[in-house]
Order: structure tokens, then sequence, then C-alpha cells
């Protein structure tokens, strides 16, 4: 993207290591106390593997209980604490930060010629609050959890449940802050902080998503914030909000809830769809096809997004005409993402493509993504989301979306940047084998809830018929698979940090200006102010060898 | 919020040649105002949503029950309300004559209209502090000990709940200004603002209108809606 940076050649001879952001300064006060948006992010990185893993752990658990038909490994209130704790750290304490905190944190910068985020106090301090309020979630973990699903649906949040609400909804609330603080800071400084030459159009499109992202972050995550703090507040004081038995509407909470909670799902899936722009044109070596498009999709999609909440509350009793414009509104959503794949089919179409780790993983994003996508209209349709409300069928389609659309495009970021982060190279067969292991583990695991939730299997029960085993056994067997597949790269990235290649500034030979600074790149990220004098995505098919 | 009003440091200036409240990943003070200035404006944003659902239970309910939401108004002191809502547009002015002072130069004016802000946001919390007794010793504060004649009590104590949930939420607005506002006294003090630089004094100026601005619209909502009723 840029012609004239300045930085000096990475391959001079090493007399001595060259100082970058790693070992600049040592000891654990540097870290906790270090302002560099590098830094914090790496922060970032291992407290969202950490909740990742704990998630994992009870997914697993959720798992081995529905081997079997009967109810035999935990009791039914145990189970529901699993897949409360389950839902709430994945959503709120892994794939909400997932991508945002830690590469977009890392990337923006230096994608925009920045030698930081615009407030790099401001930054630290998100992630000291996203650890506050992991504290507070990990302490109701620890004193027994709490059953009420992830939605915390009134009045059995408020008024039935006899577990920790309030100490999960205060450490959901406090988390919020970190991602508006975040949030915050990416518009800021997308908005003031880019190198000379780099226009709005010029930017990646890994910027223009996470703008979009930013959006969402500021607009939607304050109504969940207020919303979580009056079911505490309902809760510890025993007041009437939404308490139908003194005048309060439950369904008020559901608006509020999904209001947020929708967008939320394009928070999770708009950074990666910005990581597989960067992975497509990159190893297809082709501009993206209709730049504008995709960009302009992504606001798109941030906007309509908060159309559509009321597609989650078709059967709640809300008027079936709302139900009818959540409905269409919610079948718009279908054409910015839609246009988003064809552009990166049409990316593809005709280009050199090499079959490298982060690739494989965006066409796992690709594939994965469509189909949570299309069950993603059918579940808008009302006769059909009235047939499979609450079912199986819902729980597939939106781990296609989170797992298979967001985590894929996490982990193709993580591989495709390991690079730049580590300044090292990541093993190259062990990580194409580990892609397969979590395609096929994925499959194996959701597809067939699909047909369990056709054939009317209902979420949040443990024990079922037996004609259900069949399909369970696969599921459950396909999330083992899931497991080793991210346990892998989890071994081979750590060891790479030590025993593996020094990598070089840019292995991929990409165009992005996070490329044109040494791996890993010095504190203030460009010796010079990089100075931008040309669209992005300029490859030729064919010219530049990869030799990551 | 945190970057825009605690002082540059000092290290900065290693860094690059620049004025000492010039933070490093900055190339001139013009972006740096810009950026500061710009973040407090997104933070309102949030702001704004973050009252909006506390806004939204209050039109759901007072569609509602808006005969209960009118009696349960009149309980509220009017009085004490429009004291207090004048006793924060005052305070805005102090506000933004303070943002003046800073922006002109004139130090020892600065540190007395921030401290008069402060003191009027002091008393305004004061005020609002009598009123809750007043509650309180009426019963009406929402919860088992909640009591209200006539046959509106269950939607009277919603609406109590919406008001305490909101004037305190406002309040703890409030607190935060007041903090931020002794910060920017101490830097005043040791002389930190002047015409080149007060960003600090405006963005905190921003946040301080928008606190007023939220009750402006809490007053008529909650206290000035029974006033028909005779």
């Amino acid at each position: 993207m840029s012609t004239a940076v300045v930085a000096p050649p990475p391959e001079a001879p090493a007399v001595e290591p060259p100082v970058h952001y790693l070992n600049a300064t040592y000891g654990v006060k540097s870290w906790l106390l270090t302002r560099d948006h590098k830094r914090i992010a790496l922060l970032y990185l291992a407290s969202i593997t950490f909740f990742f893993f704990l998630g994992g752990l009870f997914a697993l658990l959720i798992r081995l209980e529905l081997l079997t038909p009967a109810g035999d490994l935990v009791q039914s209130q145990t189970y529901n604490k699993l897949f409360t704790m389950h839902g709430v750290i994945m959503v709120f304490f892994f794939l909400i930060p997932s991508i945002p905190a830690v590469l977009g944190n890392f990337l923006i910068p230096m994608m925009i010629g920045a030698r930081d985020l615009a407030f790099p106090r401001l930054n630290l301090l998100s992630w000291y609050i996203y650890m506050v309020g992991a504290l507070f979630t990990l302490w109701a973990v620890v004193h027994g959890g709490v059953d009420t699903g992830w939605t915390f649906y009134t009045p059995y949040s408020t008024a039935s449940s006899n577990t920790h609400v309030i100490a999960t909804a205060v450490g959901i609330f406090i988390t919020g802050f970190s991602s508006i603080l975040t949030g915050l800071n990416f518009i800021v400084t997308i908005h003031t902080m880019r190198a000379p030459g780099l226009t709005w159009f010029r930017l990646p499109l890994f910027v223009w998503s996470h703008y979009a992202t930013s959006l969402i972050f500021v607009l939607a995550t304050p109504v969940i914030a207020v919303t979580l703090l009056m079911v505490a507040v309902e809760r510890l004081f025993h007041l009437g909000i939404f308490d139908p038995r003194l005048g309060g509407d439950p369904i008020l909470f559901q608006h509020l809830f999904w209001f947020y909670s929708h967008p939320a799902v394009y928070i999770m899936v708009l950074p990666a769809m910005g990581v597989v722009s960067e992975l497509v044109t990159t190893f297809s070596r082709k501009n993206i096809f209709g730049y504008k498009f995709v960009a302009f999709a992504s606001i798109g999609i941030a906007v309509l997004g908060f159309l559509v909440w009321g597609h989650h509350m078709f059967v709640s009793g809300q008027s079936v005409f709302a139900g009818m414009i959540f409905s269409i509104l919610s079948f718009l959503v279908a054409i910015p993402s839609a246009v988003k794949v064809f552009n990166w089919t049409a990316t593809m179409y005709k280009g050199s493509i090499s079959y490298r780790t982060p690739m494989l993983y965006a066409f796992g994003f690709i594939g994965l993504f469509t189909i949570g996508g299309l069950t993603g209209l059918f579940l808008a349709t009302l006769g059909v989301d009235v047939h499979v409300h609450d079912t199986y069928f819902i729980v597939a389609h939106f781990h296609y979306i989170m797992v298979g659309g967001a985590i894929m495009g996490y982990l193709g970021g993580i591989h495709y940047w390991w690079p730049k982060i580590s300044g090292k190279l990541y093993p190259e067969a062990w990580a194409r084998f580990a892609a397969l292991v979590v395609f096929l583990g994925f499959n194996l695991t959701f597809f067939p809830q699909f047909i369990l939730g056709y054939l009317g299997m209902p979420r949040r029960y443990h024990a079922y018929p037996e004609e259900f085993q069949v399909l369970n056994v696969m599921s459950t067997a396909g999330a083992s698979i899931l497991g080793a597949g991210y346990i892998i790269p989890m071994i081979y990235l750590v060891w790479s940090m030590r025993y593996g290649r020094a990598a070089p500034a840019n292995p991929w030979g990409s165009t992005g200006l996070e490329w044109d600074t040494p791996s890993p790149p010095p504190t203030e990220n460009f010796l010079t102010t990089p100075v931008v004098t040309d669209e992005p995505y300029h490859y030729s098919p064919g010219e530049v060898e990869i030799v990551g | 919020m945190a970057d825009a009003t605690a002082p540059a440091t000092s290290d900065a200036s290693a860094a690059h040649a620049g004025p000492r409240e010039l933070q490093h990943q900055f190339d001139t003070v013009e972006q740096q105002r810009d950026a500061s200035s710009l973040g407090m404006w997104v933070f309102l944003v949030t702001e704004i949503l973050f009252f909006g659902g506390l806004f939204l239970a209050y039109t759901v309910y007072r569609s509602q029950y808006a005969r209960a939401f009118a009696e349960a108004s009149r309980h509220l002191d009017i009085t004490l309300g429009t004291f207090n809502t004048v006793v924060l547009i005052v305070s805005s002015l102090t506000m933004a004559l303070a943002v003046f002072s800073a922006s002109t130069g004139r130090r020892r004016a600065l540190l007395a209209f921030l401290l008069a802000t402060m003191a009027l946001g002091g008393v305004f919390l004061g005020v609002k502090a009598v009123e809750y007794g007043h509650k309180f010793h009426d019963h009406l504060v929402p919860g088992p000990h909640f009591r209200f004649p006539g046959p509106y009590a269950r939607p009277a104590e919603i609406f109590y709940s919406l008001y305490f949930a909101m004037t305190g939420l406002h309040a703890a607005h409030m607190v935060i200004g007041i903090g931020l506002l002794t910060v920017l006294v101490l830097q005043a003090r040791k002389g930190r603002y002047g015409p080149g630089y007060y960003t600090p004094v405006e963005v905190c100026g921003l946040y301080w209108h928008f606190v007023d601005i939220v009750w402006i619209f809490l007053f008529p909502l909650l206290y000035l809606i029974g006033r028909h009723i005779h």
C-alpha cells in the first residue's frame, strides 16, 4: 500500500539483535504498566485464551452429558449452570473481545501508519476493566455458577433463580465498559491518526470492518450495561421493573437485551470478515473485487444489525405485525453479508491461490459462514422459526456463525499475523493439519445438531429420547476432535515462540503497511511516518514469492 | 477520557521535539486536540444510549400506566426540583465561562469558575440528598416499606424505581464530574492551561454540559407530568 516507507532494511547483518517491542524492556511491571498497543494486545491474547479453554471445558462437559439419553453425568440443575457458564464466558469474555482486542489492537495503528492508538492509557485501562469484570464472573463460577442461560431472561433471573446472578451480571456490566472504551479508541484513532495520504478508501478492509464493529460497541454495549444494572437492582431490592407480579413487563427486558445482543453477533463476525478480506487478497494475489462494496457492506451490516432484534422474540408474545417487520428486516441483513461472500469468491476467481494455513481458515470461514447465514434466513422466516425455536437447529445455526465464522477468522488471523506478532514462523505442516482437524471436527459437531433440531430436540435439556442418540454421539465425537484441533495450534504457536524460524518483515509478500516494518515491530511501529500513495491490495498475480 | 484529563507525560518530549503536553503518539497539538474532543463526543454518544435504556423503560411504563405516573409524580417536590434545575443551568454557564477563561489565558478567572461550577454541583447533590431523605421518610422508596395511597400502588412503585434509577445514575455522573473538576482545579493551579493548551478543560466542559442536558429531560419527565391533575 505504501511506497515511501523509509524503514531500514531488516536483513542487515545481525551484529546485535534489533530492539523491538518484545525485548525493549523486561519484567512484569513493563508489561502490566505498558501503554504499547502491541503489548496490550498480547495481554488480551493471554486472557482470552484462558477464557476460551475455560468455556471449552464447560462445552466438553455438556457434550459428555449428551453422549447418552439419560441424564447420568450431572443433575439438571448442574447442566443448566454448565450451558450458562459456557455461553457467558464464550460470548462476553472470548468472542466479543477476541479479534478486536487482540488483532485489532495490534494491527489498527500499524495498518494506518500510526505510532499507537489515540488513547494508549485508555487502552490499558480497557484491559484492566476487562480483567476486573472477568474476576467477578470467575468468582461466580467458583462459588457455584449461575443457571439463567446467558440471556438472563426475567423474571427467572430476578425473582426465581437462587444462583449468583448479580455477580455475573456485574462482571458483564464492567466488561462492557472495556468494549466501549476499545470501540471509542478505534473510532478516534481511525478518524484522526491516519498516515499522510491514507484516505478512507485506501484503508485496508480490516480497518473498515473494525470501524463498523466499534460503532456497535459504542452504540449497543451501554444498553446491555444499563439493562443488567436494572436486573441486578431489581434482584437486590425486589423491585418490579421486569416482574409481572409487581406490574413490570418481562418482554421489555427481552427487547433491551436483544437490542444489544443481536448487534453483538455482528461484533463477533464483522472483525472476522475483515480478517478474511486480508487473507483472500494476500493468498489469491489479487486486488479485492469491489472494494467499496465490501467496505460499505460492513457499515450496512452494522446499521441493519440494530433493526432486527425482534427476530429473537417471535414466540414471546410480540405482536404478529412486529414479527413481520422484524422478519423482513432480518432478511435484509443477508444482502450485505452475501455481497461480502460473493466479492471474496470473485476475488479468488483467476487468482494465484496458495493454500497456506491462513487461507485454509478463510475457506473454512466462507463456507461455514454461508451455511450459518442461510440457516439464519430459515430462522428469520416466521413459520419456520415457530417450528425450530429453542431447538438444536438454533444452536447449530449460531455455532456456524460464531465458531465456524468468528473463530475460524480469529485463527486464520492469528496464523497470518503470527510472524509479525512473535517474529517467528509457525510450523506450516502442523498448522495445515490442525486447520483440517478443526474443520472436520466442527462439522461433525454441529451439522448433526441441525438435524436434531429439525427433528424436534429442544435445547437446554440434559436428557433426551433414545432416537436422538446416534446424532448426539456424532456431535460429541466431533466436539472431541474439535477440541484437539484447538489444542494443537496452542502447542505449536507457543513452541514457535522459542524454537520457530525467525520471520522476515513480510513473509507473505503482502501489501499492507503493517508488513513494511520489521517483525516484530519496534515499539514506535515505524521509524519514520509512512506516506501512502496507492490503493490497498495492489497485487499482481505470481509476482511475489511467499517465503514464510 | 482518562487521557484527556490527565497531564501529558514528561518523557514524551524525549521522543520528539514538541510542547510538553504533546503525547508521543500524536504529531501535532491540533491532532491531539481533535482526538480528545472526538473521543469525548463518542463517549457522550455512548452515554446517551446508556441513559436511553432507562428512558425507554420510562416511556413504556408511562404509556402503560399514564394516570398512575401522573399521580406518583405529584409527590415529588417541585420547588426543590425547580431550584436544582436553575442551579444546574447556572453551573453550565460557569463551566462555559471556565472554558472561555482558559482559552483566553485568564488563570484566576479559570480557577474561580471551576470552583464555582464544583460548588453548584455540590449544591445540586445536597438538595438531591434532602429530596431522597424526604422520600425515605414518606415511604416512597421502592421495596418492602413502599406505601402509596389509592389504587395505583404497584405502578407508582415502578415510577419511583425509575425515579431513583434515573436520578441516581444522573447523580453518579455529577459525582464523577465533580471529580474531574477537582483534577482540573489542581492542574489549573499549577498553570497547566492557557490559550495554547486547554483541551482537558474543554472536554470536561462537554461532559458537564451533557450531564446538565440529561437533567433538563429528567426534570419535566419526572416532576411536571402530574401538574394538570387537580
